[in-house]
């Protein structure tokens, strides 16, 4: 207890110190991007990521805390505006466990006296950002979709329907990013020095344990970084359906995605699941087959480029976003539609 | 073991919310309000963790202005046995934060001394998913979020949570007391019986003064302007598959 009120101490100490610091000097303002990856390869989202935190102003580093993640570290330097790569590697890393890697991502973050530290607003840094936030007595801005200046940001609220501006008052700003929001940056190009980072004592905090996990393959893009995405919903009535849309994102070489209807009836595995409460996608173009429209799935894809929207009923609410809305029965319309392009 | 449930009064999901004509805030006024989706996740799973004896007792908090009182019945006529509401009046979309109610919250784990608080993976209001997490890492106890399924083991000191990540499922194993956050996918919400709703009324309500946890309750992000999102430009019906695919061409698309 001791050691943890000492700790406090000491951050707020330096806190006060960072604060000072840009305050006086923005060009002092420094972000740490906690990079996202598998152990092999970096997140398409980490590169956004780095966007962003380019228009913080200052210098980009990137932390990759990982087990047995050198191919990742090595991604990291190379990836345009990284100035430094911090890497990080321990089994206490391996499966991005929050509560050590909200440890982890702290020791850095005190080490090197950042005035930004910047996460994925993904379900992986969702997961430790608010933890983080607590342990070290600052509120993060979650879900940012423009930086305009480095305490002030524009995030969505009530499902995308209204965005806040928010100016943060913490000396260390704590971020995540909505990878949509913002390009991505050149993955090669760049040639950062690669670091050890600063580990806490006892990386592994012991207090949660990994059982096991499974990750559904697919040879198809990233979700959430495709450039065409065809979604399908209650309307594809099975999973068998499902192939249809896959010969249709195969052809377009895009992604698969779905509305909550079709992921609660078993059609489609959860992380396929567009909107509020799933992924946030924003390609080109968006496809939504047999999907009406509701509010909680508007909200994950309606800054997509181009909308199209098939369905039968044609006061579904997909047409009030839908850039071409074709009211035909799916079954019929995707066939022709993938046959035709 | 003692179950604490978060529940949130937030406005009704199927409403769609108007932004305030001076761009301060969404307008709260005549505007249906229900608990957070989420939330009735997360009571719905300590029903049944005691109706499976694995529960004793359950304990419902709700952090918000007099009308939060309605969410903690609705908590107690889904099987909570007691509440305790913790009464502000500030705005829970975006001037009492996370961090202000977790730590409020865990006043609140203090007095109840639960093995278990389960809560929402987020407000379909502030839309922050920070609130769970925050209140583990305040307590120093071990988290899950995101839960698809929890299973309580049978000496009751620890719990196994498949919960939901970018890319499919993780298992993981932790000791109990610890935090889990409901996604949808956790469970189906009981809708609450009239009988239900009527015994709920004799069930005790511990009210507490914001103000008065010894919390700062500041805002520490300061929301300056509160807009609506860029409109799109109205679309157009096209006629055949045919006509789809010229113009998806012509936009250079395909």
């Amino acid at each position: 207890m001791m050691l943890r009120a000492g700790r406090h101490a000491s951050l707020r100490r330096c806190g006060a110190l960072v604060s000072h610091a840009w305050s006086s000097n923005s060009r002092l303002a420094s972000t740490l991007v906690v990079a996202e990856h598998n152990n092999k390869a970096l997140s398409p989202g980490t590169l956004s990521a780095v966007t962003a935190a380019g228009k913080i102003g200052g210098e980009v580093h990137l932390l990759v805390l990982g087990s047995g993640s050198a191919p990742v570290a090595e991604a990291a330097s190379k990836v345009a505006g990284v100035a430094k790569v911090l890497h990080g590697d321990h089994p206490a890393y391996a499966h991005f466990l929050a509560e050590n890697t909200s440890r982890g991502v702290r020791a850095s973050a005190e080490a090197h006296k950042y005035t930004h530290v910047m996460a994925i607003s993904s379900m992986a840094g969702k997961n430790f950002i608010g933890r983080l936030g607590a342990e070290m007595d600052l509120a993060p801005v979650t879900d940012v979709i423009k930086v305009v200046d480095e305490s002030t940001f524009e995030r969505p609220m009530y499902a995308g329907n209204a965005i806040a501006t928010v100016t943060a008052s913490d000396p260390l700003k704590l971020l995540t990013v909505r990878p949509t929001a913002f390009d991505k940056a050149p993955a090669t190009g760049g040639s950062a020095a690669v670091e050890a980072a600063p580990l806490p004592a006892e990386p592994e905090t012991g207090l949660s344990k990994f059982v096991s996990e499974s990750v559904s393959s697919s040879a198809r893009p990233d979700l959430g970084a495709a450039r065409v995405v065809v979604s399908g919903g209650r309307g594809m009535k099975n999973g068998e359906n499902f192939a249809m849309l896959e010969a249709l994102a195969d052809k377009l070489g895009g992604a698969v995605g779905a509305s909550r209807a079709a992921v609660d009836a078993g059609y489609v595995p959860n992380e396929l699941q567009v909107g509020q409460t799933g992924k946030v996608v924003a390609p080109e173009l968006y496809i939504a087959v047999g999907i009406s429209g509701a509010i909680q799935h508007l909200s994950g894809m309606k800054d997509s480029k181009c909308i199209v929207a098939i369905n039968k009923d044609k006061e579904a609410p997909i047409f009030t976003v839908a850039d071409y809305g074709l009211v035909a029965d799916l079954f019929t319309a995707v066939p022709e539609l993938t046959k035709k392009l | 073991m003692r179950v604490l449930v978060a529940v949130k009064r937030v406005v009704d999901y199927a409403v769609k919310v108007r932004v305030r004509p001076d761009k301060t805030a969404v307008e709260l006024q005549n505007v249906k309000m229900s608990m957070n989706p989420f939330c009735e996740n997360a009571m719905e799973e300590a029903v049944r963790l005691k109706e499976a004896k694995l529960a004793t007792e359950i304990v419902a908090v709700s952090v918000g202005p007099k009308q939060a009182q309605e969410t903690l019945r609705t908590a107690l006529a889904m099987g909570a046995d007691r509440g305790v509401h913790i009464v502000t009046d500030m705005r829970a979309d975006q001037e009492l934060q996370p961090l202000a109610v977790a730590k409020l919250l865990r006043t609140v784990v203090d007095e109840v001394k639960p093995d278990l608080v389960l809560m929402g993976k987020q407000a379909i209001d502030g839309d922050n998913c920070q609130t769970g997490p925050m209140l583990a890492g305040l307590l120093g106890w071990p988290q899950a979020t995101f839960a698809a399924k929890l299973e309580v083991a049978d000496s009751k000191k620890e719990v196994t949570v498949e919960r939901e990540t970018d890319t499919g499922t993780q298992k993981l194993q932790m000791g109990l007391p610890a935090v889990v956050t409901a996604d949808l996918r956790l469970n189906a919400p009981r809708y609450a019986t009239l009988p239900n709703i009527m015994k709920a009324k004799k069930k005790p309500i511990a009210t507490r003064d914001a103000a008065a946890a010894g919390v700062d309750l500041a805002p520490r992000n300061k929301v300056t302007n509160v807009t609506d999102p860029p409109p799109r430009a109205a679309g157009a019906v096209v006629e055949s598959v045919d006509d789809l695919v010229a113009k998806l061409k012509a936009d250079g698309l395909v």
